[in-house]
């Protein structure tokens, strides 16, 4: 059984790049570990504190396009060495999402409504959620309110993350 | 059902369709720069897998920073350097034959049309001016390419873009990739081959081609491929004469990946050019673009002339004929960075780099440089740039900086000046 759950943290914006997930002035680092305490540091956002509001953080959820810009791998490390190993958006970047499955982690693409509720929800109380990969089902939790959230992964992309990534399903296939 | 380009290419590159929903290929080359390859080295040995899948198919360059600047970027350079040395890989350019990593490899003969090419860097979109498919990856895409010499992609729907008319004099590629990536937004291509097409793309040279598939990326797009035809072929030939009796057959290979008459596309988008004016970009998105005149008069502190997406030989000339005899603004710091030694070398000869010295211009050594803010001309907080590179998210030349992306012909002409203005090659 493949699943991941966490606190949820709502970025409510479109767009949001590679440059603003980790820096390009970090990127001559070359342990995966040390983009961590940079994560999100230029991201400028109305009351969004990178220092306060990503501690206990499993899970983010933003809007559209979430990872576009640079090829980066530093950005799902940056997410990874904060204990963030699921983003939730309508939509990504390309090679931010297959990136987050290279690295056994889970991007999850929900329509506008789906999206809208878990803004909605998470602005009243905190949310958290819990993603099944293997029923491909989430459930958000926030206050006395639990609902279920059905996702679509192709196989390719299970198979990734319970493989534990590429490196690992094309060692075992190629 | 006829094919687009990059279905062709898939279909003779295909290793394995798992799921039935992705294709893995085969790889004919690997590109590697000091930035994003470490750490897949690094992770390869760590996995006890520290081996290559064919040392000729991967080329290395040490381009992002050069010379290194500390302590760390030294580091980066030594396990590239390193790794090419243990694994016999002998294109490796490194100080004194680097180069920025999307000019260099080209100008080497490289890149072929057919070829699946990847790298750890978004912009290798640009080799798809050849018409190939060549798409950025992340490190780890780029680990398994290195180890297996494969890579997997999701189907290539192909969003066609005809440009269409004539462009006035003083409009330049950069002016219409700014205004494609205008229209159809920074998303606009996500997951889509973005293959280029129409007159204005017959009758651009390479170099122009280059600049318009670089940023092909910043309208989403995994490639951005140009047809291939004469033009290709006459850039290549030094590369391939040995291989063909004479250009017509080198065309006729290559035409085995042109798009068939009845290919179908995801998408279909005509744009007309005829009147289009120099461009620029405000804000921090690609797709942010205004006319220069609309943006006449805003007052910047460094130009920049260089980068991947113009530091070619065309754009220096382009940049020189603007400057020449004249001298840069007092207000402004000026900055050219011929993109690899041998547009450096051309430029001494054509006199360039004296005119850019003469100007007050700055010239620097072939790197990536103050592109990606991390050497070479960082921006301080609150500083503006007038720059000929790809990108101008918040804080990409420095944090709280602000760039500007435009012509050679446009940064040339705000750098005289000081503040964003249309070059007097422009003519309405
Ligand atoms: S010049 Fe800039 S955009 Fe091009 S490869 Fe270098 S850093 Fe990337």
């Amino acid at each position: 059984m493949t699943s991941f759950c966490g606190t949820t943290l709502c970025l409510d914006r479109s767009d949001i790049n590679t440059d603003e997930i980790i820096p390009a002035r970090y990127l001559t680092e070359i342990e995966k570990t040390a983009m961590g305490p940079h994560l999100m540091e230029d991201l400028e956002l109305e009351g969004f504190d990178p220092k306060q509001d990503l501690k206990e953080i499993g899970v983010l959820v933003a809007r559209r396009n979430f990872g576009c810009g640079s090829s980066r791998e530093h950005a799902p490390w940056a997410l990874e060495a904060n204990g963030i190993h699921v983003v939730i958006a309508e939509s990504f970047a390309r090679i931010f999402y297959q990136n987050m499955f290279n690295c056994g982690m889970l991007a999850i693409t929900l329509n506008t409504k789906q999206i809208d509720r878990l803004f909605q929800a998470a602005a009243v109380s905190p949310l958290h959620v819990a993603v099944d990969v293997d029923t491909g089902k989430i459930q958000a939790t926030a206050g006395p309110d639990t609902w279920t959230i059905p996702f679509a992964l192709t196989g390719f992309e299970k198979a990734l993350v319970q493989a534990g990534g590429w490196v690992e399903y094309a060692d075992q296939n190629y | 059902m006829g094919k687009t380009i990059a279905q062709k290419i898939f279909n003779s590159h295909l290793v394995d369709q798992p799921f039935g929903e992705v294709n893995v290929l085969r790889l004919d080359r690997v590109f590697c720069h000091e930035i994003t390859t470490p750490t897949a080295i690094q992770d390869l040995v760590a996995r006890g897998r520290d081996r290559v899948f064919d040392p000729d198919k991967i080329k290395a360059v040490i381009d992002h920073v050069t010379p290194a600047k500390d302590a760390k970027t030294a580091l980066q350079g030594k396990i590239l350097r390193d790794w090419a040395r243990r694994h016999a890989i002998s294109d490796f350019f490194d100080i004194g034959r680097n180069g920025v990593c999307h000019a260099i490899f080209p100008e080497k003969g490289f890149v072929r049309p057919g070829f699946v090419i990847i790298m750890g860097d978004s912009h290798t979109c640009t080799h798809g001016a050849f018409g190939a498919f060549a798409a950025g990856v992340g490190t780890t895409d780029l680990a398994v390419g290195i180890l297996k010499g494969v890579c997997a992609f999701k189907k290539p729907d192909t969003l066609k873009i005809e440009i269409i008319g004539t462009l006035l004099p003083g409009v330049f590629a950069k002016d219409v990739i700014l205004e494609v990536i205008r229209k159809i937004t920074v998303n606009g291509a996500t997951n889509k081959v973005i293959e280029f097409c129409g007159p204005v793309v017959d009758a651009m040279s390479m170099e122009a081609r280059m600049t318009m598939s670089n940023m092909a990326v910043e309208a989403g797009a995994t490639s951005g491929i140009c047809r291939p035809d004469r033009v290709t072929v006459e850039y290549l030939w030094p590369f391939i004469k040995d291989d063909y009796p004479d250009r017509q057959a080198a065309l006729e290979n290559f035409s085995r990946f042109m798009p068939d008459a009845d290919a179908v596309y995801a998408e279909h988008k005509i744009i007309d050019v005829k009147n289009l004016p120099p461009l620029v970009t405000f804000g921090y998105k690609p797709d942010n673009v205004k006319p220069v005149s609309d943006m006449a008069g805003t007052r910047v502190d460094q130009v920049y002339i260089g980068s991947c997406t113009n530091g070619r030989i065309e754009d220096l000339r382009v940049a020189a004929q603007v400057v020449r005899g004249e001298k840069i603004a007092e207000s402004v710091r000026a900055i050219v960075s011929p993109a690899t030694p041998e547009v450096f070398s051309q430029a001494l000869e054509e006199g360039l780099i004296k005119i850019f010295m003469d100007a007050g211009f700055c010239v620097t050594n072939p790197t990536c440089g103050a592109c990606l803010g991390m050497s070479n001309g960082v921006l301080a907080s609150g500083e503006v740039a007038a720059a000929t590179t790809n990108r101008n998210f918040n804080g990409r030349m420095g944090k709280g900086g602000m760039v500007h992306l435009m012509s050679p012909a446009t940064a040339a002409a705000t750098a005289l000046t000081g503040a964003i203005t249309n070059s007097h090659l422009f003519e309405n």
